[in-house]
């Protein structure tokens, strides 16, 4: 296999513009802002690149990349996307230079500081997507939680270093146990006799029989990685930390968490928790399917109750990222399509949501809904733009949400109708909560004076507003673009859930074993040349 | 009768240092008070060939002296942390003498002997020769911790620093005299029980002894009451050697003495897991509460006493002990350097007479003073475990050497208590980067030197982070080669 260049591209060129940015004055802020942009938007041009040569039929990684790191114990600098990153990627790429055209106007304090978090921010997420080996992965997972402290915990609202601090515990508890499962899996590779780190060499062994984790231990260890990525989801209960940090961070931040950080939750159980545990997995799925049904009910009804309009939108997210928890652990091939494509939708239609709040709250610095009302007729175009955001997050047909709603709960129905059905209720709730929050915001009479006068977005806000409704559309008719490109990927997951049937057959463990291991070490043999 | 030269060459680092800690000696009262950078130079000069000299002990390795000191690749691993340790330190407390308007001339030979004495802990492989080595880096610390000589808090900490510290010494020579008692000699490899079933028990008590004392160098909680009075009171430079060189002599021999001794690991296991418990916990919770900095960095250095003493309980638990000791020693050297910036910066922020050394001074200090609020937040984010810093690679490797011997509750509570820590260290994060100062401090211009030592611990931190092959490998083979 070639060896190509374009992810560790892609994961350090932000990295390099902040090594620009440094560069220049502290109160230059034209220009800090243009060379944040400019970064930005050459890593979204590259990482279409990616889009080019990107193979739909393969289910294996593309765009490898396989370094030696540290020697001992082995950890290896590799990199590749599949069909289920590599929309990730995009997505990543995508709205960062959204969240720095969004906070072009509002960030006029530490600018140079505030871009260089986006920045870094982004190299620690795009690392997390592309990263296949277990220590790169979980660096990356650590290095992100950073600069999402520092941007709550500096460009936030009031209540922002509470914010920045319990959302920085939060993770970093889910995470510490989840490196020691990590460790724990590279000890059981270690007694296997291949010492690894690698994702792809792992789910090797664990699939063809090499690695048999007892059943208790599996356990734990599916219980170590998925409470890291149920905390960052975030799932009902743990879910506490997200109203905090979405409501006190700033707009780019709010974009950024709910748009992509949420995601790497979600992408960590397709791509570790259900292929390599896959009888924890199966095991516990009836339980985390009640939690995110839970979750998506709750978070719908808590929603519905705010009197913050930013409030509301990260509680919306609670119930949305049910959805994909519940299509995930629904193990059928629609219902993780969906998931997936849920992901992204959420993470345009939410994050268009966060880019309206911001604009409402530029201009009358608060998020209480009470403070609004009847703004349709000041700011039409804003109004309309935020509407169309409404909807795509409500699931309406013809826009993004829809998409992945229905493939989650279509693929839900075909394994558990009752949990589909009790997950259906949450999509009347999105439409109530939505379509309340924007009744009382945007129609109605004018009862602030303030209000009446409130200038229109301008040409700026207006084309980052439509650029996401673009996609809305876009994604809601043409969503075979990328199902097309992620099906193969998806039901790969549920390939690697397989294991070898005989191995729970106490007599033939040793011949199994003994076979498995051959056919193993040439496997990872002629994996290794491949790479070199 | 004069030593074989191979010997000399294997205590080279040691012969260096004191040569020049005599000659600062013997100028300081000759070179005039305004000249006294000179010293400080020639102080530099002599760590930096102290540090060039462990070259001679690298191409003889061997045992020296009929086995008092061995010269092998662990002695060589330690020697280049308190060298190192050392000279950052001389060069980071220039300033900050010269602002104290104390006199540098002595306070460099004293750290240079410390050192020798340090150097000795890590080399020597006879318990009498160990004792040597403790006495003449604690008997220089104490002179030290009291440097400031008209500031009570130093005085005060001097003294409880002397008193404790001789208990420990004490402790530890009533451990080999017993253990001596009991095998018939001090030289490690000779240490196996008479046959009898009394010296068993004495040997136990003795091994046990040499713990305690030990543990109180380390600072290991339940002997670490000690650490926070006399780590606030002392110069902060002052403090940032002690909070990292001798720790990893101690740590050193502690080790050596684990790996030589038969008896000792499966003696020593349950202290240790003990012993790590409560130093983590004791550390930690305690420093969530603290609001001078250097007080909480004397807490957080306790926690990490802990940490180091997860990596010797995993040792301990095996028989082959790489693992474990290869986890410490990277360990200690990602500790060492961040911890000695840390209290470095604290130092510098200060101010004259150390006036601002509460957490709330530090509000405003990312405005002020960008590059001092930057390094100091790589310092604690390495302290806290982090990625790119190397505090984060050092975790790593004591969780895995505590999973190979199946300590898992260990590793667990390590990384429980990480989370504990994380709400401290990211408290003067937040200060220093969230919050306004209520009254206006002004910034300190920062020093070339202190700059450069700075500069070298965060290089240090991030390239040991990222690129840890080097030293784990050298570690690695100084923990093949101990046995």
């Amino acid at each position: 296999m070639q060896q190509t260049f374009l992810l560790t591209v892609l994961t350090f060129l932000p990295v390099a513009g902040t090594l620009a940015l440094l560069l220049l004055r502290d109160d230059d802020h034209v220009w800090i802002r243009r060379l944040a942009l400019a970064t930005a938007l050459v890593e979204f041009g590259i990482s279409l690149l990616l889009l080019r040569g990107f193979n739909s039929q393969v289910a294996g990684y593309q765009y490898q990349e396989f370094r030696a790191w540290i020697p001992q114990p082995p950890i290896h600098y590799h990199l590749g996307i599949d069909g289920l990153s590599l929309f990730l990627v995009l997505l990543t790429t995508l709205l960062t230079p959204i969240s720095i055209l969004a906070s072009w106007k509002s960030i006029d304090q530490r600018v140079k500081g505030f871009f260089i978090c986006l920045l870094v921010l982004e190299t620690g997420v795009i690392g997390v997507f592309v990263s296949l080996d277990l220590f790169l992965f979980f660096l990356f997972w650590e290095v992100m939680l950073i600069p999402m402290y520092f941007l709550i915990g500096i460009w936030g609202h009031e209540r922002r270093i509470y914010a920045a601090l319990k959302f920085v515990l939060y993770t970093m508890f889910g995470s510490i146990l989840m490196l020691v499962a990590i460790l724990w899996l590279y000890r059981l590779t270690v007694v296997a006799g291949y010492p690894t780190f690698d994702v792809p060499q792992i789910q090797a062994l664990l699939s063809n029989g090499t690695i048999t984790p007892p059943y208790r231990t599996e356990m734990l260890l599916f219980g170590a990685f998925f409470l890291a990525f149920a905390i960052k989801v975030p799932l009902f209960p743990l879910h506490t930390w997200l109203p905090d940090a979405h409501t006190e961070a700033p707009t780019a931040g709010s974009v950024m968490l709910a748009g992509v950080l949420l995601k790497m939750g979600t992408y960590g159980m397709l791509r570790f928790c259900l292929p390599l545990f896959p009888e924890a997995a199966h095991k516990l799925a009836p339980a985390i399917a009640v939690l995110a049904i839970i979750g998506i009910i709750y978070g719908a009804l808590v929603a519905m109750v705010q009197v913050d309009l930013k409030r509301l939108v990260a509680y919306s997210s609670v119930s949305h990222l049910g959805f994909v928890v519940l299509g995930i652990f629904a193990f059928h091939a629609i219902s993780i399509q969906g998931a997936v494509y849920q992901m992204l939708a959420h993470g345009i239609s939410t994050g268009a949501l966060f880019l309206g709040v911001g604009m409402l709250y530029d201009r009358r610095h608060t998020h209480l809904i009470a403070e609004y009302g009847g703004l349709a007729t000041p700011m039409p175009v804003l109004a309309a733009l935020y509407l169309f955001s409404c909807f795509a997050s409500a699931g309406l047909p013809l826009l993004n949400g829809f998409v992945g709603e229905f493939l989650i709960l279509a693929g839900t129905f075909q394994h558990h109708a009752a949990w589909a059905s009790w997950a259906a209720l949450g999509v009347i709730f999105s439409a109530v909560y939505l379509l309340w929050s924007y009744q009382r915001v945007f129609f109605g009479t004018i009862t602030r004076e303030k209000n009446g006068t409130l200038p229109d977005a301008d040409l700026r806000e207006r084309g980052i507003l439509f650029l996401m409704a673009a996609i809305i559309l876009w994604m809601g008719v043409g969503s075979p673009f990328f199902t097309r490109r992620m099906e193969v990927s998806t039901q790969n997951i549920l390939q690697q859930m397989q294991r070898p049937q005989a191995t729970y057959d106490a007599g033939s463990i040793h011949d199994q074993n003994r076979n498995s291991m051959n056919l193993n070490h040439s496997a990872i043999a002629a994996d290794t040349v491949n790479l070199k | 009768m004069f030593p074989p030269l191979q010997d000399l060459y294997r205590i080279a680092p040691e012969l260096v240092l004191c040569g020049f800690g005599m000659l600062v000696m013997f100028l300081a009262p000759i070179v005039p008070k305004a000249k006294h950078g000179v010293l400080t130079f020639l102080s530099l000069a002599g760590a930096a060939l102290a540090l060039a000299s462990t070259r001679f002990m690298a191409l003889n390795s061997g045992d020296a002296y009929s086995g008092l000191i061995r010269a092998d690749a662990f002695s060589l691993f330690v020697h280049f942390i308190v060298i190192d340790v050392a000279f950052l330190a001389i060069m980071g407390s220039a300033d900050y003498l010269k602002r104290e308007g104390l006199d540098a001339g002595e306070f460099c030979a004293l750290i240079l002997f410390a050192t020798a004495g340090m150097g000795v802990m890590a080399g020597a492989h006879e318990l009498l020769t160990a004792f040597v080595g403790l006495e003449m880096s604690s008997i220089a610390s104490y002179i030290l911790a009291s440097y400031r000589r008209d500031a009570p808090r130093s005085n005060e900490a001097a003294m409880k620093y002397f008193l404790l510290g001789s208990f420990a010494t004490a402790f530890f020579l009533y451990g080999v005299a017993l253990s001596f008692g009991a095998t018939g000699s001090t030289h490690l490899d000779l240490m196996t029980p008479l046959a009898n079933d009394s010296s068993h028990i004495l040997l136990k008590l003795g091994l046990g002894f040499i713990f305690i004392g030990l543990a109180f160098k380390v600072a290991a909680a339940p002997f670490q009451l000690w650490t926070p009075d006399v780590y606030e009171g002392a110069p902060a430079p002052v403090t940032a050697l002690l909070s990292t060189g001798p720790k990893a002599a101690a740590f050193a021999l502690a080790i050596r003495i684990m790996a030589s001794v038969d008896a000792a690991p499966p003696l020593w296991f349950w202290a240790l897991c003990v012993a790590a418990v409560l130093s983590m916990f004791a550390g930690n919770l305690s420093a969530l509460v603290q609001t001078n900095v250097k007080r909480m960095l004397a807490y957080s250095s306790i926690a990490h006493a802990g940490y180091i003493l997860v990596a010797l309980a995993a040792a301990a638990a095996t028989d082959h002990m790489e693992a474990g000791i290869a986890a410490a020693l990277f360990y200690l050297v990602s500790y060492a350097i961040v911890k000695l910036g840390a209290f470095l910066i604290v130092a510098h922020l200060g101010g004259a007479g150390e006036r601002h050394v509460e957490i709330e001074d530090f509000a405003g200090l990312a405005r002020r003073q960008p590059g001092m609020a930057a390094c100091m937040s790589l310092f604690l984010l390495s302290l806290l475990g982090l990625p790119v810093a190397a505090g984060f690679l050092g975790k790593f490797y004591i969780f895995n050497a505590a999973l190979e011997s199946n300590l898992i509750w260990l590793v667990i509570l390590l990384g429980l208590n990480s989370v504990i820590a994380a709400y401290y260290y990211l408290r003067v994060i937040v200060t220093m980067y969230m919050r306004e100062p209520e009254h206006e401090i002004a910034a300190l211009p920062v020093p070339w030197t202190l700059a450069i030592v700075l500069w070298i611990a965060a290089a240090g931190t991030i390239y040991a982070g990222l690129f840890p092959a080097r030293i784990i490998g050298f570690a690695t083979k100084a923990a093949l080669n101990i046995r």
